[in-house]
């Protein structure tokens, strides 16, 4: 662990678009990649920023998501609104208990997970924590490839839409929800993706140089 | 800025620590030994096995929008339904923003990531590189992360466990397509970008004409 050191105290910085290695210029100049031409910066600007408004964002559609029925299916018999939750319940009362999970997981786990990890990593990296670094960048990994999953539920109601029109007999409408959770996941994947992982190890070099000093 | 274009250096892209690149057996992957995340691969880019990743993904993307995915047979009436009817059937009954998302995740950018990795690697095999190579390398970058096609194939499966239970069901020829599709299209996004930008990079030089100012 000792051994490794950072870009930054090197004077270094890699272009984040095509991985070219640049010996930093002075603070404030602009600089851009010789090779395919994007501004270069050691950090992502504004990251912390950023991740918090569209984070909030996020959390605070996350209840209509929830609460707004995503479908409405009428049959012969009834007519039902079903909400992401009462979704999953159904499909577990139908008898498929092992898609219900994979449905549970992907459209209330993951978007809370979601939320939950990129908060507590936006905190940590604010206080320039060193609290459990590598787990945290694990963290962010594993949230970064698993994010885009929980698009399943509006994908699964489009398709019912697509395909169940039988005129009397079935058919199924799309509901508010389901705008709402789209738009839950489109923040969550936008949040992820301004979050500078890096920022998660900026509390080493300043330790090394105080206990050296 | 200076490029250190001869130092073989690497910096991990997740937490900014410096290595120096060493050589890899076939296959093996560097990771960065503080936070874990890949470095780079072995650097054995293969552009007959991309370009063949690509051409196949053409393909089947074709026949993944051409044949429907599910078959549904209700009191003696047919229906079935394409990829793209999905997306019209949400236009239609109002959620417009699940419509786009749809259209765009599902369709506009696995077919323009595609056509653009064909656009980049013809040229580049035959030892040139393609003009316009650097916004196209940009777009790659940028729409990478929104392509889900695999997620709406796990929906194509969680939306025939829903309707099981009270009708025919049958898979189309497009579901198939649709996992073929879905398996070249996992592979096109594991390549490394950095390792084509590289590979632009040698061939400009091989060919005596100097780096952009």
């Amino acid at each position: 662990m000792s051994a490794v050191i950072s870009a930054r105290e090197l004077g270094l910085l890699r272009c984040h678009a095509c991985g070219a290695v640049y010996r930093a210029a002075a603070p404030g100049l602009r600089c851009h990649c010789r090779r395919c031409g994007v501004r270069l910066h050691q950090r992502k600007a504004d990251s912390l920023s950023r991740t918090w408004a569209l984070l909030i964002a996020a959390a605070i559609l996350y209840l209509p998501a929830n609460l707004i029925p995503i479908m409405k299916t009428s049959t012969l018999l009834e007519e039902r609104w079903d909400t992401i939750l009462s979704g999953v319940i159904a499909l577990w009362q139908k008898g498929s208990p092992e898609i219900a999970v994979i449905v549970f997981v992907a459209s209330i786990v993951v978007p809370l997970a979601k939320i939950a990890v990129l908060a507590l990593l936006l905190v940590t990296a604010q206080r320039r924590s060193a609290w459990r670094q590598a787990e945290r960048a694990r963290l962010y990994r594993f949230i970064e490839f698993i994010g885009y999953w929980s698009m399943l539920d509006v994908f699964v109601v489009a398709l019912l839409v697509g395909l169940v029109h039988f005129r009397g007999l079935a058919d199924v409408q799309p509901g508010g929800g389901a705008v709402a959770f789209a738009a839950v996941v489109v923040l969550t994947m936008m949040a992820s993706k301004s979050f500078d992982p890096r920022l998660i190890w900026d509390s080493e070099p300043l330790r090394r140089v105080r206990r050296e000093a | 800025m200076s490029r250190l274009a001869t130092t073989p250096l690497t910096i991990c892209e997740c937490c900014d620590a410096v290595y120096e690149r060493r050589p890899l057996a076939s296959g093996e992957i560097a990771h960065c030994r503080r936070c874990g995340a890949e470095l780079y691969r072995n650097r054995r880019l293969d552009l007959d096995a991309m370009l063949a990743i690509a051409f196949g993904g053409l393909i089947t993307f074709v026949i993944a929008n051409v044949y429907p995915v599910l078959i549904m047979e209700l009191g003696g009436t047919r229906a079935q339904v394409t990829l793209w009817d999905a997306i019209l059937a949400t236009y239609d009954a109002g959620v417009g923003l699940v419509a786009v998302l749809a259209a765009l995740s599902l369709f506009m950018l696995p077919l323009t990531q595609i056509l653009m990795f064909l656009y980049v690697l013809l040229p580049l095999r035959a030892g040139s590189v393609p003009a316009g190579f650097v916004p196209v390398m940009h777009a790659i970058r940028h729409t990478r992360p929104w392509s889900m096609v695999e997620v709406f194939l796990v929906g194509v499966l969680v939306a025939a466990v829903k309707l099981a239970a009270e009708s025919e069901l049958a898979p189309g020829v497009g579901l198939w397509g649709l996992a073929a599709l879905t398996v070249l299209l996992t592979l096109l996004t594991t390549f490394d970008l950095q390792e084509l930008w590289d590979l632009a990079a040698d061939c400009e030089a091989g060919e005596g004409v100097a780096c952009p100012p």
